[in-house]
């Protein structure tokens, strides 16, 4: 039923332009997998490859050891679940998510108990006499799951499914769909450019730039241990500085370095390297020590004070102009205010060493 | 007029002036046919005899039955060539796409006589092709008078309707539809049937509709090339003509049995429509797509060769009208014998063409604008009466409303009948529909609120609707204005029953041409009007940029 997916070496072209140049990955059987990139970086259109919806150029696609590259859509049994829905404004909710069973020879009485079965798990049993355009935004995705997986796929793929509905609604659907896709075990293909809806819904993640996958992991190890610079800025926020490595002494400016006890690669070489430092890594320090530098902004936000500093040595942060620091309200002793001027240290356990090409120089770190 | 006096302000008298005018012109005539169809002309009491009449008598019933039979077989036609021509050209690549919408519109806006009169010459008892499989086949040709022809030139003209309203239906289906069934396992052909041919389903019924109202209303072409098969416009114009001096009352009741089965098929249609309706819109339109070899021969043999047999009328006319006569006879040799000719004793007959034309388009941009804001923007009741009036030229074919005209204006206190206002009439009354239509769509796209900043900027309702509305709304009504043009100059059936000598149109000309079997002046006429139809769509396509006509 369920299957691995394998793509191997696929190439994607519209005319002279080049989608994906050359991609690999292998989904394991029942795992919820997610591509994540910033729009145009071909995670749909590799979505739709997987699909049967776009052509592939070269290289193979199986699932489990059967290659499917000549099948066409209506042959690979997949569930697909679209950006708008794409629900049949013709047909009611029933007969919408009764629609692919129709051509699987299932008997008449497993019909009404598959699709009885699926109703109640997405939880639109109620109104399954209703035509759509009666539908919510909420109600409307619940159907399109449901279509997508009484049909018993091999594999379930979803293009943004939640990009249509508004920002409560995406949280409660978000765990909707992880909850229906455990019960059901499916291997699941998820795109999404919402990196804090990956974060939370995958057992893996795949981010995507120009058609190349840069990092394949368990979301806590891409947001801990990004790959390169790239992915550590596009998920979370990093605030890359100008460093000089030297074995595991890691120096920020003249009076401030940091020993990473171990933690960068024994082979990294000495010199330049830029390293990535979260809002939340950092801590403060005593007058005089750690890095000096100027409350910009305040942002309160709860739980959390977002400052915004400048350093009075611009060479320390090669890209930004100011970087971000986020207080924890629980542990603070209080809030700074714009002008200040406060000493910051930051947490050598968590933070990310790079080259200055950007490629992560931690230890056990792979693409 | 007395502008800004709050409830009664411009618009308040320009309801009541337009209501007036509908009472007067169209309401009033049409209680009058109904009326005079329950009078005895002798006594002057009520009588149902010319009911009983009609239903008693094979010849007259018959008509209603031939009627309804050749309209049911032209409609099932056109929509089995319209709907999958549709489809084709939409999902497919198909070669010269452009050139084939353009011919097909062609063939779609000129008279419906002129496909008549040309399959004549092709097929008729002397035609081309008669002649030519006669002499060197020696096998005798099936008559293309009667039923076949009327089904022939009416399906020809007719499937453009179904055509071009699945065409824009199609392009209103998101392509993400179609991949969804395709991911549920449902091969390309199932799919157009399970989902594309139910989404456009209400299109082509109302496609159809159209095919049946022109079908059934269709005057010319029944009349040239019916010959004894008699149809219900042929059967009420003959009686009319025949009973003129008479009162015209069993015309009147033939009308009016018409008029009340139209009604009736279209309220049918309005029911079943609405029950199945929905609302869409595509984000990403269906995309075409290319075809394996075979079977994009066939798509491409089909379309081609349907477009080739609808344009072939004015192929021929073109032709012949450049062809030698001599009297009426054509000879070999091409001269503008033609051309002269018409020049000499039609002038008037093209020139009347242009100015009744101008006049009623004229007077139906103004009420068009007029009306469309009123029902979009002051809606009321009387607002919403007028509006639905508008659709009586729908349900009211054109013989019948040229006899509903000439009953009510031939005796005081309106003695309209033999002039030319009787005939701008009618082609108002017929064509404002296209006007009113695009005139509300663009309506509806400009916010109100525009027209709130020039009233709270000190300008009366009146000026800003000139100065700001109305030019505002330009766009939208000149494209409808230009169909309403071309529909007015090819309009035959009310005008054939209101003109004089004097006020003879091209159409009407072409016509009694060709009941004199005078070809050669019929063929250089129907060029004319061609070549203007076509002029007016080219400056239709300029104004839209290309955009889709909105029948």
């Amino acid at each position: 039923m369920s299957v691995s997916i394998h793509v191997e070496n696929v190439v994607k072209q519209y005319g002279q332009v080049t989608i994906i140049p050359d991609l690999s990955v292998d989904i394991e059987n029942g795992e919820f997998f997610t591509l994540l990139g910033p729009s145009g970086c071909g995670k749909t259109t590799l979505l739709r490859m997987i699909a049967g919806f776009n052509s592939i150029e070269a290289g193979t696609i199986r699932f489990d050891d059967q290659v499917i590259n000549a099948i066409p859509a209506h042959k690979r049994n997949i569930g697909m679940v679209f950006q708008n829905y794409a629900i049949f404004p013709h047909l009611n909710v029933r007969k919408n998510v009764e629609y692919g069973l129709q051509f699987r020879d299932v008997p008449k009485a497993e019909v009404a108990k598959r699709v009885d079965d699926i109703l109640k798990t997405v939880r639109i049993e109620e109104y399954q006499e209703r035509l759509p355009e009666r539908l919510s935004g909420g109600q409307q995705q619940r159907v399109a799951l449901a279509r997508a997986i009484v049909v018993h796929p091999n594999v379930l793929l979803m293009d943004e499914p939640l990009s249509n509905l508004d920002a409560k609604l995406r949280v409660e659907m978000r765990g909707a769909i992880r909850d229906i896709q455990n019960k059901v075990g499916i291997t699941t293909v998820y795109v999404t450019h919402d990196q804090e809806e990956a974060l939370c819904i995958s057992d893996r993640i795949a981010v995507m730039r120009d058609g190349i996958i840069q990092q394949i992991n368990a979301p806590q190890a891409i947001y801990s241990r990004p790959a390169n610079t790239f992915v550590a800025t596009f998920i979370g926020h990093s605030n890359l500085f100008k460093t000089t490595l030297s074995g595991q002494e890691l120096r920020f400016s003249p009076d401030y370095s940091v020993n990473m006890g171990g933690q960068v690669r024994g082979d990294a070489p000495s010199g330049g390297a830029v390293t990535g430092v979260r809002p939340e890594e950092f801590s403060l320090a005593q007058p005089g020590k750690g890095l000096a530098a100027r409350v910009v902004k305040t942002t309160f936000l709860g739980r959390y004070v977002n400052y915004e500093l400048e350093f009075a040595d611009a060479s320390l942060l090669p890209d930004q102009a100011a970087i971000e620091f986020s207080q924890d309200i629980g542990t603070a002793k209080r809030v700074f205010r714009t002008g200040e001027t406060i000493h910051l240290e930051v947490n050598p356990e968590k933070i990310n060493v790079f080259t200055e090409a950007g490629a992560s120089l931690m230890q056990g770190v792979t693409p | 007029m007395k502008p800004a006096a709050s409830p009664r302000d411009f618009w308040f008298w320009t309801t009541l002036c337009i209501a007036g005018l509908f009472i007067v012109f169209l309401v009033y005539p049409l209680f009058s046919l109904f009326a005079s169809s329950f009078v005895d002309p002798d006594s002057g009491g009520l009588t149902l005899a010319h009911y009983a009449q009609f239903f008693r008598k094979k010849y007259y019933y018959r008509a209603l039955l031939n009627s309804m039979s050749v309209t049911a077989c032209v409609t099932v036609l056109a929509v089995l060539i319209g709907a999958p021509m549709a489809y084709l050209t939409s999902a497919f690549h198909i070669r010269g796409k452009k050139f084939l919408d353009v011919m097909i519109i062609v063939s779609m806006l000129s008279p419906p006589f002129i496909g008549a009169y040309s399959w004549i010459l092709l097929g008729g008892r002397s035609g081309v092709i008669t002649t030519f499989v006669s002499d060197y086949l020696g096998l005798r040709m099936p008559t293309i008078y009667g039923f076949t022809g009327i089904l022939l030139v009416l399906t020809l003209k007719l499937y453009p309707f179904v055509y071009l309203y699945v065409s824009g239906a199609l392009k209103s289906i998101d392509v993400s539809l179609s991949e969804a069934a395709e991911s549920l396992g449902c091969d390309p052909l199932k799919k157009v049937f399970t989902i594309v041919l139910p989404l456009v389903t209400p299109t082509v019924l109302a496609g159809g509709l159209l095919v049946f109202m022109n079908a059934l209303a269709d005057f010319g072409t029944p009349m040239l090339i019916g010959e004894g098969f008699v149809v219900m416009p042929v059967l009420i114009y003959s009686e009319f003509v025949s009973e003129m001096g008479g009162q015209a009352n069993f015309a009147a009741a033939l009308a009016a049995i018409m008029v009340v089965l139209t009604c009736l098929i279209f309220l049918g249609q309005k029911y079943v429509v609405n029950k199945k309706s929905f609302t869409m819109s595509a984000l990403r339109p269906m995309k075409p797509s290319a075809l394996a070899p075979l079977p994009n021969a066939m798509a491409h043999t089909f379309i081609y060769v349907l477009v080739f047999l609808s344009i072939i009328p004015q192929l021929t006319v073109v032709y012949t009208s450049f062809m030698k006569v001599n009297g009426v006879v054509f000879t070999s040799g091409y001269s503008l014998d033609s051309y002269r000719v018409i020049f000499d004793k039609l002038g008037t007959a093209i020139s009347n063409t242009y100015l009744y034309g101008l006049v009623a388009i004229a007077i139906i941009v103004l009420l068009g604008m007029f009306i469309a804001y009123l029902a979009t923007r002051r809606r009321n009741l009387i607002t919403s009466m007028i509006d639905t009036f508008t659709m009586f030229p729908y349900i009211i074919p054109g013989s019948v409303l040229g006899i509903t005209l000439l009953l009510a204006f031939n005796k005081p206190p309106f003695i309209l009948s033999g002039t030319a206002l009787i005939i701008i009439l009618a082609f108002v009354v017929r064509r404002l529909p296209y006007t009113l239509r695009s005139s509300a769509a663009i309506l509806y796209q400009i916010s109100p609120s525009v027209e709130e900043a020039s009233i709270s900027l000190g300008c009366s309702p009146m000026k800003t609707f000139f100065k700001v509305t109305a030019i505002m709304m330009l766009p939208g009504v000149m494209a409808g204005a230009i169909l309403s043009w071309i529909t007015v100059i090819n309009e035959l059936s009310a005008s054939v029953i209101l003109y004089t000598g004097g006020t003879r149109t091209m159409s009407v000309s072409i016509y009694t041409e060709v009941i004199r079997a005078s070809y050669g002046t019929a063929a250089a006429l129907s060029s004319i009007l061609t070549l203007t139809t076509i002029i007016s769509l080219m400056i239709f396509f300029k104004l839209t940029g290309g955009k889709e006509l909105a029948l």
